[in-house]
């Protein structure tokens, strides 16, 4: 078996340095977005919601990426938008964590009626373009940040759901946790000392790429009007208010606020890649 | 003293099919895994379950200790009825039963500590807090010859071999200081040349804890060696219970002799082999009357009609056969 093991190890070696090398460029954008976002203040003098200069000005030395049609730095509005599209898309994707898993945790372990219950909700859920449900929730709540984020959250919630939800099925059945049961163990203690830890690798995964993805359904609200209202600063808004000069030649107002999305959104889906390629072999070297 | 007493216990599984069999199939069909089985336990005794794969030796232990719930038939341990009892009865018991699996590389959690995993019983039954449960572990793992003791309780499982997997498992077992096991077939995924050791841990802990085993195995040869009494099963149902002596020397039913047959140390020499025709039938229709009926050799028209019953044949001797082999002994 070890042999074995060693031998698809070898073929395998070229895909697993190109896996550790999603990684490292993934977590290279991510980590470089975040440090932006934080140290916007320090990076740049202007405030992104006042009036700097003139209006719908190039890129140049003193307006880094330009400025929009108000006037307002551009390159300001894109290291102050970033926090907020990270903190609506993370804090959204914690909150769908959150509820999704013990749902689906509860879910997977105890079965029948109450299995019955959440996976048609869930299912029901999960047949929506997640852009179209986010829009519908952000239009009943209204327009604002948390709003954004519940209507986000709500989103992803059956991702998590489903996942776990198989996975407890096929974990609850293993030996260990029919031994754990065999001592006298708790529900309790058994889904979180015996089943949740084996979930945790598959977790972290679905987390990151669900960042991904809810950072182009955030973008997509956003541009459509439905998240943080003006003028806080926001890619998906910078798109929309932007995308009306676009014909007009003043492209610095679209290209960046654009390409941010796309690359934030591509830096956690490498990440999400990545860790998924590591955290399945660990999983099988293990065995 | 009875320890255990089981009486016809039953238990079905329903045969999973794809929607469109169910559909046309007329009604559901079922494995019957154990179908009416009988048996008393003595404490302090080792009583052997020995049988073909597929016979249902395991289950028939899952069912005691409650990992299975039982469709008919009882299960009476230490006096109080348990066959029903929902998790919240069981958990007392949960103290006195305690088994240990067959594959020791799934019966470990791999994300928990070697010390963890031992220490968790005592945790769970609020026995001891996690320092005390720390020092009983450490005994524990020197218990059961895994030292230095330290450096086991850090390790995770996939750092162990087989043997010293089984080794925790008999420790994590046994640190409740349970009066009852069921051991299945312990040794059968283990290196042979490490079988011996831990059979002998084992019953070191009989001794130690005054133990009643149950003990599953295919094997009659590792049965011989350990046990007080045989039971010979044969697709759901018990063929021959007989002290361990009396069973190897007088075999009563054709399909235990057969089974002797095919264990060289085990051959006497004055008796004739037994070699069945045949395989093991399907558990979903067994054969009518005597399940063994197709393959016998003895088999008569009334082994096919009449289901034997278990009767006694003296020596604390019972069998399921219509023409049991008491003048064709040698
Ligand atoms: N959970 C289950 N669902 C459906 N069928 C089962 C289940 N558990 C066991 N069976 C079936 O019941 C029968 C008896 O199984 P069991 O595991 O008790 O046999 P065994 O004597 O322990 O065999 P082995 O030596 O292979 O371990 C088999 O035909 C098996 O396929
Ligand atoms: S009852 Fe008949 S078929 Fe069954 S074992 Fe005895 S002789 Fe053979
Ligand atoms: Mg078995």
């Amino acid at each position: 078996m070890n042999i074995g093991f060693e031998l698809i190890r070898k073929m395998l070696a070229p895909w697993l340095k190109e896996a550790s090398l999603m990684l490292k460029l993934g977590l290279a954008i991510v980590i470089t977005i975040i440090a932006l976002s934080i140290t916007a203040p320090l990076l740049t003098q202007y405030s992104p919601i006042i009036k700097v200069g003139d209006a719908l000005r190039p890129p140049s030395t003193k307006h880094l990426m330009g400025t929009n049609n108000l006037g307002y730095d551009m390159f300001s509005r894109i290291l102050y938008g970033g926090r907020t599209v990270l903190t609506v898309v993370v804090s959204a994707t914690l909150l769908s964590m959150c509820i999704g898993v013990p749902l689906g945790l509860i879910s997977g372990y105890y079965g029948r009626i109450v299995d019955r219950i959440f996976s048609i909700i869930m299912d029901s859920m999960y047949a929506f373009p997640s852009l179209i449900l986010a829009l519908a929730i952000a239009a009943v709540l209204g327009p604002s940040m948390v709003n954004a984020i519940i209507a986000i959250a709500v989103v992803y919630i059956p991702t998590y759901f489903r996942m776990v939800r198989g996975q407890t099925l096929s974990i609850k059945s293993l030996l260990y946790v029919e031994a754990a049961k065999a001592i006298g163990a708790r529900d309790l203690r058994i889904i979180i000392k015996h089943i949740l830890p084996n979930l945790l690798p598959t977790i972290i995964v679905v987390f990151t790429m669900n960042i991904a993805d809810a950072i182009l359904t955030e973008a997509g609200l956003s541009f459509l009007g439905f998240s943080v209202p003006p003028p806080t600063p926001d890619w998906g808004a910078d798109l929309r208010a932007g995308h009306e000069y676009l014909l007009a030649g003043y492209w610095w107002l679209v290209a960046f606020p654009g390409f941010m999305i796309m690359l934030l959104a591509a830096g956690f889906a490498l990440v999400g890649e990545g860790l998924n390629d590591i955290l399945s072999l660990r999983g099988a070297e293990k065995r | 003293m009875i320890e255990l007493e089981i009486i016809d216990l039953k238990k079905y599984f329903p045969v999973q099919k794809s929607f469109l069999e169910r559909l046309l199939a007329r009604e559901k069909q079922f494995i019957k895994a154990v179908d009416g089985i009988s048996f008393k336990m003595f404490s302090r005794q080792v009583f052997s379950l020995v049988g073909e794969s597929g016979c249902g030796k395991t289950t028939t232990g899952r069912l005691i200790v409650r990992l299975e719930k039982p469709d008919a038939g009882k299960i009476v341990f230490e006096g109080s009825d348990i066959t029903f009892a929902d998790e919240k009865q069981l958990r007392p018991l949960r103290r006195k039963i305690q088994i240990i699996f067959q594959d020791p590389y799934a019966s470990l959690n791999p994300r928990m500590r070697i010390g963890e995993i031992i220490a968790e019983p005592l945790i769970v039954h609020s026995i001891a807090d996690k320092k005390e449960a720390k020092e009983e572990a450490l005994k524990m793992l020197e218990n059961v010859g895994l030292t230095p003791p330290h450096m086991f309780y850090r390790l995770f499982p996939h750092q162990l071999s087989g043997g010293q997997r089984q080794r925790v498992a008999i420790a994590r077992a046994m640190i409740l200081k349970p009066k009852f096991i069921v051991a299945d077939e312990p040794v059968s995924m283990i290196d042979v040349s490490l079988r011996a050791a831990i059979l002998k841990l084992l019953m070191k802990f009989k001794t130690l804890y005054n133990l009643s085993i149950l003990f599953i195995t295919h094997d009659l040869a590792v049965a011989r060696l350990i046990s007080d009494t045989i039971a010979v099963m044969y697709l759901g149902k018990i063929v021959e219970i007989a002290p361990t002596e009396e069973l190897i020397d007088n075999p009563l039913h054709p399909y235990t002799k057969a089974l002797l047959s095919s264990v060289p140390s085990l051959i006497r020499r004055k008796r004739e082999k037994l070699v069945l025709k045949g395989e093991i039938a399907n558990p979903i229709n067994p054969p009518s009357g005597c399940r063994l009926h197709p393959r016998c050799p003895y088999a008569e028209s009334i082994c096919s009609r009449e289901e034997p019953k278990l009767i006694f044949y003296g020596n604390n001797h019972y069998v399921a056969c219509h023409f049991p082999l008491v003048n064709r002994r040698y």
